[in-house]
Order: C-alpha cells, then sequence, then structure tokens
C-alpha cells in the first residue's frame, strides 16, 4: 500500500490512551474516507468506544495525531469536534430527558431572534428533521422523557443530523429500535453515504454490517487488527480477528440425562404489565435454562420478577413445589434464589468499596453472631471464594473499582455463590468480558449446575445459549414462543424463532443473520 | 390544542401552586375586612417580596441539581451593605442599589467558582459561604441601624401611584389617563414583573438558561452535546446571587435600615427552600422554574396571612396565634413533596425507584 | 479518583485526620501564642480548659455522630434542632423517672418518622427533614403557649450533665462511651456495612437482598435518638430546656462531619475523624473568642477553615466519561 490515508477524511496515527493501568488504546492507526459507511467491530473492551470518544472530542488522547479533512486536528472537548463537523449519536447518553425534543435536537447553536432562542424558528427545524427520519409524529414540544426509548434514539439521530455532519458516528445507535424503524435508518444511511458523508458504524449485529457496511476494521484489546472491504472475509474469520483464537471449545460438554430430575423452579401464567404476559415454564434441578430471542423481549423484566424485583406480579412461581411470595429481594433471597443483574457496576458492586466488603455483604447474616460480624469466619469464606473462582486480586482491601471487567463480575458471582443460592438468575453475566474469562464463568456455570443449582441465564451472545444451555425459551413480545430443546438449539432456530416465524420459513432470514 | 395540552402538564407544579394560592387568598379575602382592596394588596405584597426574591435566588442552584444555604446570609450582607450605601443625593441612591445587586451577584459567583473549579458539593460550600456572608454582614453593620432613602421606601412599599407624586412627575397635576388604570398595582409587584420579564425570561430563553436546565437533568450528556457544562454553572450562580442581591436590597428599602441577623437569614433560606419545592422545582434538577418558585412563596405566606383573619374565639382559634404559623407552613411542605410519593409507589419495577 | 473515597474509608494515609489534627495543633499554638503574649500564661494547655472544651464538645460531638450516620447514607437531617429541642422539652415537662425514657421515645419517633418519610415515601431527606424540623416547632410552640410546662430539668438529668467521674464530666462520659458504640457499629455489625454500601450504591444493595429501607429508618432512627441525648443533656448543662436551644448546633453538626472526612455523598468516612471535626470546630470557636474576635471575623474564619479544608482533601471526581 502507498499511502493508507490517501483520500482519507480522517485519519489517525499512533493513537494511545489509558485509564489507570489500563491500556484502552495503543499505537492506532485508523482512517476512513467519504461516501463511505466504515463499520467498526470488537468485543466490548476492545477499545471501539476509546477510539470513537477520542474522534468526537470526549476524550483527549495521551499520544498521537488526528488529520480531519487534510488538517492536523486537537479535539479537547466535544465543541471542537463538532465544529468540524464530527458528529456523535451516542446510544441514549447526550439526550437531556426535562427539555423538549425541539430543544435537544436544537441544544447548541439555536436559531436566534434578539440574541434569544427563537422557538418557532427551532421548532419548525426540528419538525423538519423529524421528517427526515420519518418521525413526523413526534410533537416537537414533548419532553423527551415522555417518549419511549426507541423514539429518544430517533430523537438522537435527528439531532445529530441537524448538526450537518462530514463524519457521522453511530455508537450502536440501533438496538433500541423498532425493526420499523432500524429499516428507516439503514435507508437514511445509506441516503448519507450517497451524499459524500463518511459514516462509522459501531454494532455487535452481524447482519447489520452485513447489510450496510462498505468497509470494515477490526479492534481486539485496544489495537487496530485489520481494515477491508466488506464481504471479503468470512464470519468465522472476522470472529477469530475479534477474539483472537478459535471459536470451538470453549464450552463444557453438556450431560446426557436419561431420567428426568425433579423441577424446582415452577412459574405458572406469569404476567406483568404489558411486558410479560401468560409465561409458563419449569426448571429442574441441575439444569440452565437460556432466555433467548431479541434484545428487549421480556427477559430481563423475567429475571427481575422472578427475583421479586417487580410490583403486581400475577401467576404463581413454585421454588421447590412450595408456592413462593416474592415481595422483594431479600424475600427471593431468603428462598435461596440469587441474581446476577444485568449491570454489574451499577447494580451489582458498590465500586469504591473493597473487594471483600462487596464479596460478603450478602451474606453477612450467615457470618455473624447476632448482629455483630465474625471477622476471622468472614476473612476465611472471602479468602475460599476468591481462591474458588481464581478472582485476580492484589489485596481483598483493594476497591472493586480497580479489578478488570471480568474479576468485577466474578466478585458479584462470589457474593451470591457464598449464599448457597439453589436458583441463579443470571443477566446477560458475560458482557464486556474478556474471552478467557467467559470460559472459566461457563465452567463455574456447568459445575454449579452439576452440584444441584437450577440455572436460567439470559444472553444476548447466541453461542452462548447454544453451547451452555439444556434447554432454551424463545420470547417474543413477553410471551414464550418457542422451547428448543437438545440437538433443537442451534443458531438457525434460535434466530427464526426469535422473529417468531416458523422455523423452515425462515431458514433464509437466519443465514442472512449468521455472519 | 394538542401543544396546549402538553404545555400545560408540563407546568403542573406551578399551576398547583397557583390555584392553591388562588385558593387560599381568596377565602383570606373573603374574611378580611378590607378584603379585595389596594391597601390589603399593597400589604401583603410588601410582605412576600423579599422572599419571593430570595425563592427566585434559591431556584437557579436547585435547578442545577444543587442547593444553596448561602441565599440568607448573602441577602443579609446585601441588606446591611444597603443601610449604609442606599441614601443621599439621586446619583449617589441609584449607584448604591447597583453595588448591592453586584455585591449579591458577586457571592453568587464566589459559590460558582468553588463549586465548578474547587468541585465541592454545594451543600457545603454554600455552608461555609453562608457563615462568610453573614460574618461580612456583621462587620458591616454590627447592630441594626442604618439609613436608606425616606422617598425611595415610600415608593417601594405603596401602590404605583406614590411613583410620580413622590417624584411630581406629572407637573401640571394631571395624570395621564391611562396612568388611572394601572396606579392601584402594588409598587412590589411591579418591582417582581420587572425583574421577571427583564431578567429571567430573558435568561431562560438564552442558549446558558437552558443550558442549566440541560446541565441539571444530565450533566454528562448535555457535556457530550457539546454544552458549555462550566459557564452554566456559573451564571446560574450568580444570577441567584444577583436575586438575593436583589432581595437584601427590597428588605432594606423595605425596613428603612439594616440589620445583619444571621437567625433570620437561616429562616430565610430555609423558606426559600420550601418556597422552590412547593412551587413544582425538581430537587433532582432539569425542571421548575422562578415562576413557580413565587407561587410558592405565595402559598407559604397567605397561609400566614388566612390564619391572623381566624377569629380567637372560634372552635379553631387556635389557629390564630401567630406561632403556629411555621407549622402549617411545614406541614404543607410535607404534603407538597410527598405527593410524589404516588409515583413511587405507582412503580411497577422496584429497580427505578434507585434512579 | 479521590482517593478518601475508596475502601470503605480506610486508605493508608487519612488525610482528613491527619490535616484536621494538623490544624488542632495549629489553633492551640496560635492560641497559646497569643495568650503569652497579652497574659503571659499558657491557659489553652491547662488541663482544667481542655477539659472544660471536652465538655462543650460533647453536646456538639453526639448530635455530629448521629449526622454521620445519616451523611454516609447519602441523606441529611435538618431536624436535628428541634429534635434536640423537643426531646429535651418534653422530657421536661413529664419530669420524674419517665423524663428520660419519654426524651428519648419522642427522638426515635422523629426518627422513624423521618426514615418514613425518606425510605418510603422518597422524598428528598434535605426536604423532609427540613419539613419535621418546621413543624416540630410549630407543635412545641403549641404546647409550651397552651400549657406552659416545667421546663426544669430532672435530677437524673442535672447529674449526668453536671456531674463528673475522676474529674471527667459526665457529657465527656457520655460522649466518648456512646462515641465507641458508633465506631463499633460501623466497623463490627451488619448495620454498619449496610450503611456504608447503601450510602456507595442503594440499587445494588437492594438487589444483594437487604432491604435498604429498613437500613434507611434505623439510620435516620439513631439520628434523632443521638440529638435527642444531646438536646436532654443540654437541658441539664443549660439548667432548663428552651426553644431554640438546637439552633445552633445543625449546621456545626454538618461541617464537623464533612471535615472528618466523611463525604457529603455518602458511602465513605470513618467516625474518628467526625470526632476530630467536632474538637477543631469547637476549639476554633472557643480560641477565637479567647482571642476576642468579634462575631464578624468569628464567622468569616469558621467558613474559610470549611473550605479550605475540604478544597485539601474533599474534592470531588472530575467528570469522567
Amino acid at each position: 500500500m502507498a499511502d493508507p490515508n490517501a483520500g482519507a477524511l480522517l485519519a489517525l496515527t499512533g493513537i494511545s490512551k489509558a485509564y489507570g493501568g489500563v491500556q484502552a488504546l495503543a499505537d492506532v492507526d485508523f482512517a476512513s474516507r467519504a461516501g463511505s459507511i466504515h463499520a467498526v467491530l470488537g468485543e466490548n473492551g476492545a477499545g471501539k468506544s476509546t477510539l470513537i470518544k477520542i474522534i468526537s472530542g470526549v476524550v483527549v488522547p495521551d499520544t498521537g495525531l488526528i488529520h480531519f479533512d487534510g488538517a492536523p486536528a486537537k479535539f479537547q472537548t466535544p465543541q471542537d469536534a463538532n465544529a468540524v463537523g464530527i458528529v456523535s449519536v451516542f446510544q441514549e447518553l447526550s439526550i437531556i430527558p426535562d427539555l423538549s425534543v425541539a430543544d435537544n435536537i436544537s441544544i447548541t447553536r439555536p436559531p436566534r431572534r434578539f440574541g434569544l432562542i427563537d422557538h418557532r424558528a427551532q421548532r419548525r427545524r426540528a419538525e423538519e428533521l423529524l421528517a427526515e427520519v420519518g418521525c413526523e409524529d413526534i410533537n416537537p414540544l414533548t419532553l423527551v422523557r415522555d417518549l419511549p426509548l426507541s423514539r429518544r434514539q430517533m430523537v438522537e439521530i435527528a439531532k445529530a443530523l441537524g448538526r450537518s455532519p462530514k463524519l457521522l458516528i453511530l455508537d450502536e445507535a440501533t438496538s433500541a429500535l423498532t425493526s420499523a424503524d432500524v429499516e428507516r435508518v439503514y435507508g437514511i444511511l445509506k441516503r448519507l453515504r450517497q451524499a459524500g458523508l463518511s459514516l462509522l458504524y459501531i454494532s455487535h449485529r452481524m447482519h447489520e454490517i452485513e447489510a450496510l457496511a462498505d468497509t470494515v476494521s477490526v479492534f481486539r484489546n485496544g489495537r487496530h487488527v485489520e481494515t477491508f472491504p466488506a464481504g471479503t472475509r468470512t464470519g468465522e474469520e472476522v470472529v477469530q480477528m475479534m477474539i483472537g483464537r478459535d471459536v470451538s471449545n470453549v464450552f463444557p460438554a453438556k450431560p446426557v440425562r436419561t431420567v428426568a430430575p425433579e423441577p424446582v423452579l415452577e412459574v405458572d401464567r406469569l404476567s406483568w404489565t404489558d411486558r410479560l404476559s401468560d409465561i409458563s415454564f419449569t426448571a429442574a434441578r441441575g439444569e440452565i435454562v437460556g432466555l433467548g430471542g431479541l434484545d428487549g423481549q421480556g427477559q430481563r423484566e423475567l429475571l427481575l420478577a422472578l427475583f421479586g424485583v417487580m410490583r403486581g406480579v400475577e401467576g404463581t412461581i413454585r421454588v421447590e413445589g412450595k408456592p413462593a411470595r416474592l415481595a422483594g429481594p431479600s424475600a427471593a433471597t431468603a428462598r435461596r434464589i440469587a441474581l446476577i443483574p444485568e449491570d454489574r457496576k451499577t447494580e451489582g458492586l458498590m465500586l469504591p468499596m473493597s473487594i471483600a466488603d462487596n464479596i460478603s455483604l450478602t451474606a453477612l447474616g450467615r457470618m455473624s453472631r447476632g448482629l455483630v460480624i465474625d471477622r476471622a469466619e468472614e476473612r476465611r469464606r472471602i479468602g475460599e471464594m476468591v481462591d474458588a473462582l481464581k478472582i485476580k486480586v492484589g489485596s481483598v482491601d483493594d476497591p472493586v473499582a480497580t479489578l478488570s471487567g471480568g474479576n468485577q463480575q466474578k466478585v458479584v458471582i462470589a457474593k451470591w455463590l457464598l449464599t448457597e443460592a439453589r436458583i441463579l438468575l443470571l443477566n446477560d453475566p458475560t458482557r464486556g468480558i474478556d474471552v478467557g474469562t467467559k470460559e472459566e464463568i461457563y465452567r463455574l456455570l456447568r459445575r454449579l449446575a452439576d452440584a444441584g443449582t437450577t440455572i436460567l441465564l439470559y444472553s444476548t451472545d447466541y453461542e452462548e445459549l447454544i453451547g451452555l444451555c439444556d434447554r432454551v425459551l424463545i420470547l417474543y413480545g413477553g410471551r414464550i414462543v418457542r422451547v428448543l430443546e437438545g440437538e433443537e438449539i442451534t443458531e438457525t432456530n434460535i434466530v427464526a424463532s426469535a422473529f417468531n416465524l416458523p422455523v423452515g420459513e425462515a431458514a433464509a432470514g437466519a443465514e442472512a443473520a449468521r455472519p | 390544542m394538542n401543544d396546549l395540552r402538553i404545555r400545560l402538564s408540563q407546568n403542573i407544579g406551578p399551576m398547583l401552586a397557583l390555584a392553591l394560592f388562588l385558593v387560599i387568598y381568596v377565602t383570606y379575602s373573603v374574611m378580611h375586612p378590607r378584603g379585595f382592596s389596594v391597601d390589603l394588596y399593597v400589604q401583603n405584597s410588601n410582605e412576600v417580596t423579599s422572599l419571593v426574591l430570595l425563592a427566585m435566588a434559591q431556584t437557579l442552584p436547585v435547578l442545577l441539581g444543587g442547593i444553596d444555604l448561602s441565599v440568607g446570609s448573602l441577602m443579609t450582607l446585601v441588606n446591611a451593605l444597603a443601610s449604609e450605601l442606599v441614601d443621599g443625593s439621586p446619583a449617589e441612591i441609584i449607584l448604591g442599589m447597583v453595588a448591592c445587586a453586584l455585591v449579591g451577584a458577586a457571592g453568587g459567583l464566589l459559590n460558582g467558582l468553588i463549586v465548578v473549579y474547587g468541585r465541592l458539593q454545594p451543600i457545603v460550600v454554600t455552608l461555609a459561604t453562608g457563615a462568610i456572608f453573614s460574618g461580612i454582614a456583621l462587620f458591616i453593620r454590627p447592630t441594626p441601624g442604618g439609613r436608606v432613602d425616606g422617598d425611595l421606601n415610600w415608593v417601594a412599599t405603596n401602590a404605583i401611584a406614590e411613583l410620580p407624586a413622590t417624584y411630581g412627575w406629572w407637573d401640571s397635576g394631571e395624570e395621564p389617563v391611562w396612568f388611572g388604570l394601572v396606579s392601584g398595582i402594588p409598587m412590589p409587584v411591579v418591582i417582581v414583573l420587572a425583574v421577571v420579564v427583564l431578567v429571567w425570561l430573558p435568561f431562560r430563553n438564552s442558549e446558558t438558561g437552558r443550558a442549566v436546565y440541560a446541565v441539571g437533568s444530565n450533566e454528562a450528556g448535555a457535556y457530550m452535546s457539546g454544552v458549555e457544562v462550566d459557564r452554566a454553572k456559573l451564571a446560574a450562580y450568580t444570577l441567584g446571587g444577583f436575586f438575593a442581591g436583589l432581595s437584601g436590597l427590597y428588605f432594606a428599602i423595605q425596613t428603612g435600615s439594616g440589620n445583619a441577623d444571621p437567625i433570620q437569614a437561616g429562616t430565610y433560606t430555609l423558606n426559600s427552600i420550601a418556597a422552590v419545592v412547593i412551587g413544582g422545582t425538581s430537587m433532582m434538577g432539569g425542571s421548575g422554574g422562578v415562576i413557580g418558585s413565587i407561587f410558592g412563596v405565595m402559598v407559604l405566606r397567605s397561609i400566614t396571612f388566612l390564619f391572623r383573619v381566624v377569629d380567637a374565639d372560634s372552635a379553631v382559634g387556635f389557629l390564630a396565634n401567630p406561632l403556629l404559623q411555621p407549622m402549617f407552613e411545614g406541614l404543607i411542605l410535607l404534603f407538597a413533596v410527598s405527593l410524589g410519593a404516588a409515583r413511587v409507589m405507582r412503580m411497577k419495577n422496584q429497580l427505578q425507584i434507585f434512579r | 479518583m479521590d482517593m478518601s473515597r475508596i475502601g470503605n474509608g480506610r486508605p493508608t494515609i487519612d488525610k482528613p485526620l491527619l490535616f484536621a489534627g494538623g490544624f488542632i495543633l495549629v489553633i492551640l499554638l496560635v492560641g497559646t501564642v497569643y495568650t503569652l503574649a497579652t497574659q503571659g500564661t499558657a491557659t489553652l494547655l491547662s488541663p482544667t480548659y481542655l477539659v472544660l472544651q471536652l465538655k462543650v464538645a460533647a453536646f456538639l460531638g453526639l448530635v455530629a455522630s448521629g449526622m454521620m450516620l445519616v451523611v454516609l447514607l447519602g441523606h441529611i437531617d435538618l431536624s436535628v434542632p428541634w429534635t434536640m429541642a423537643a426531646s429535651a422539652m418534653l422530657a421536661t415537662a413529664v419530669g420524674g423517672a419517665a423524663a428520660i425514657p419519654v426524651g428519648l421515645a419522642v427522638g426515635l419517633l422523629i426518627g422513624i418518622v423521618n426514615g418514613i418519610g425518606v425510605a418510603y415515601l422518597r422524598v428528598p431527606s434535605m426536604i423532609f427533614t427540613l419539613g419535621v424540623n418546621v413543624v416540630l416547632r410549630g407543635l412545641m410552640v403549641m404546647l409550651t403557649g397552651g400549657f406552659s410546662p416545667s421546663s426544669q430539668p430532672t435530677d437524673l438529668m442535672l447529674l449526668l450533665a453536671k456531674g463528673e467521674v475522676l474529674g471527667i464530666p459526665g457529657p465527656v462520659i457520655i460522649w466518648a462511651l456512646l462515641g465507641v458504640s458508633v465506631a463499633f457499629l460501623l466497623n463490627r455489625t451488619r448495620l454498619g456495612r449496610y450503611i456504608y454500601a447503601t450510602g456507595n450504591r442503594e440499587a445494588a444493595v437492594y438487589l444483594s437482598g437487604i432491604d435498604t429501607r429498613l437500613v434507611l429508618v434505623a439510620t435516620f432512627a439513631l439520628c434523632s435518638l443521638f440529638a435527642s441525648i444531646s438536646g436532654m443533656l443540654l437541658a441539664g448543662y443549660s439548667s432548663k430546656a428552651f426553644q431554640a436551644m438546637g439552633d445552633p448546633y445543625l449546621l456545626p453538626a454538618i461541617a464537623a462531619v464533612v471535615i472528618g472526612g466523611t463525604s457529603i455523598l455518602g458511602g465513605s468516612g470513618r467516625y474518628l475523624g467526625t470526632v476530630v471535626g467536632t474538637l477543631l470546630i469547637v476549639l476554633l470557636q472557643s480560641v477565637l473568642s479567647v482571642m476576642q474576635m468579634p462575631e464578624a471575623g468569628r464567622q468569616i474564619i469558621y467558613g474559610v477553615v470549611i473550605i479550605a479544608m475540604l478544597l485539601a482533601y474533599g474534592r470531588g471526581a472530575r467528570l469522567r466519561l
């Protein structure tokens, strides 16, 4: 190659960024050209989000150069990047809930009259931009807080278009959208490419990239692995690039059962608001039951309902044969149910507190005499857990915030293992975790199941459902639409059921979704 | 029509406060022997104006999601200062008033600078600067006293009719016809309206003013969207200080003297917070506004008025005890904030309670 | 990252203790230089003076102890002044053997009301406790206005407040005992751990199967209990219960807690810090008055010291994305 940056709209050379001791990006060269949709791929923690934050001026790199439109650029703040025409659509991050849609769209540089915001012009502008993204139905006066999630995301996109970008960054921009909106967004993006914009597209959905991108870049561990024209690599190859080695054999073998084990968790006609309806299933001792389907079909709500978080749940839940009235997580804990929540940083851990304090929190009652904590016992139990789960710690008195994502998740799991939970509910537990730790968690879950724990696992990663689960319940619109068992658990079947299509018909669509 | 409904639903807090005020005040006026008279309006509006301005001052930090425990002390400081400066020739008086407003703004700016660049929590910063402001006030005015121009006091605390009369504007002795229509409006109402129209509304509709709401609603999101976060915070605290300065200035003009009383400062601060909450501004920041806070003060004070006219010999005579006023103000405050509990109780997903 | 917020308030070098402790020495030094220069004596270093300061500090120290617990949760209790006054006034009004139990019960009740407002109704604590304070004031005014009950402390209250054991004043002994209990509560009991955890991230504690609402109610109840104990002692010390007796304690108590290194956002802080913060504030006020500093100067120095201390070690993290 002569000059890889020739004709590039944006060119990064030698960009590095470290947070504390963690190298988020290491010596990255990257370029994108006008009139292109450029997909950026990588696992969580691969450095994609740091990359786009640097490009959009949210964080300043430690070293390296940025060239934009042929000229050197230095972005200290998002305003700097905005000024040259770099605009980002962050996943729900930059929306202001208490302001109206029109205010949000023109949050900076609003139309003015006599130095003040010209509300009438601002409203017209909002209407135009909303029409451009096909959301004429949104009244610009509505507070963003009052809009459903998918509409908020469309407002974000309208806001970005309103800044007349040359380079538009979309970070997981479609994850919250309804399928109709996704189609609309695809149309818009292709039109923008035609108009000569450079689009950076970050997504986890392979089929989206297949449908949209003309160029693909893969990142791993803070490094830029390779950039290639879309369609020149197979899906397997791309995945290997992302994780750095072969994908097979990461899952432990599933046991073969001859007799059905006794049911531990029996759910009968469970309903909650309009998000869950008529959910009935059982999970047996030692079984790993997966929850699958498209994201946002009620899987999270189901786990929370089983943990007593939801109010107004109808139907019955039986634990080990006895009806359970779960008024709250404390009641669920008493029935030896455990939940590994969706967001470990805000729901699973007290980040500034020590590893030890985090591990022992839930089980303090088991290591106390009366109200007084038996500290020797506490230390002993914590030590056992750190060893058993191979949590890599300097000292258990260090803040849990200093651990890597994978080790943080192990702390959350350790917390619950100390309670000797019988039923383990996991909400996408391997998100943002490195592959090595993922494998450890898979083996741990199988070990726990073999020891008699009942596991209910929601995962956005089909591979996990296929590799780990004895049965998979596919949810669609808050209902169980299909139960896959044994050999039936294949990607094709999962995808087909996820769209609530009969298995045979959807085969073609499922193939398209396969990388 | 749809637009109107949206706007109404977005301003439900201030409207509830206004409705509550109207109910209480009309009841009071009916019971009062001089009810519905210019005299009574003038008297009542004099009693609320200082707190109205102070509640406006408190609103701005609260919109940011913070709080200002120093507004009362800053008001007292400016009050003490005004008792030294606002007297003498017309030029001296005007300069003195300008100085008072500027000192208020400077005090607010000081709070803002420490919060923004010191990265400290507003509650502890303003707790400390409150002590400093009180100290300076005591330094300026160790004992109550001082003097404020008498004409100014007369004009500022009466109906608008007294303005031309005092300064002899209509030399020919006949006032214009249009003036007859407005001459009954109490001067404090004119002052507050002027501050709202000339200062608050332009600010609210400026980019910086909107940035204050944006920062209070979602600071990280505002930053990512390219909003000047630090500038918005400094502007909010400074404008708050300016309003607190006006409050101290009016208090001096109204009482004709200065008094650096830290206890009174504390009471005013607490009442200003109560008024902001009753007026529908969210303590979490991002929604509300000074107009609601004005109604909040009017609700608080009209309760006081109402209990003044209760017949001491009647069955509810104990209500007439002036010492009981604070309790009812407190109950109204508790009632107003507990209304939000209904929303909490309705949350089907209990995790949302912690957001 | 702000190191003082890390590790459950057990950093290797405790900056708050270092700074506040050092500043106490500075105060004593400056005051002693002053007395040596003007009177030729080192009054401030005499045991009598120091014991007297401890005694004065005990009332604030008790209030600050309770306040600290609430602040650790990330909340605040502005009803402390009238909790003190109401407990003392009702205790003296009842009189006799029931006086102290009645006072404690009043404190407990107020705390539970505060806790319910904050934990169940989810009203911001600053607003709810502010309202409770105002309502309490109204109730007390109504009571004393209507019935003018006795405001004489009982013999036991007098004994506790004015008595001595081996030269150590009663309030100091009570402060020491209860202080040790608070330290024990925070470091060794489940409730203590739950308080720190809830102050850090209530959602995570809730999802760990702990009813955080009960933690909140219990903590607010403890805070009010401490205020009522302080109020009754103060009534004994002043030989009467009176209306505004608690007012001078609110802001210094908050100041003592934050100067002692407890984060106003909750989740971290050590009890010893609160003790040192209390001593700092009491000594600062006392030495300034020994030095005949007028009230104006005292207020200004007081405010500047709080800000300077916090700028030295209480700064928050930069907005990081």
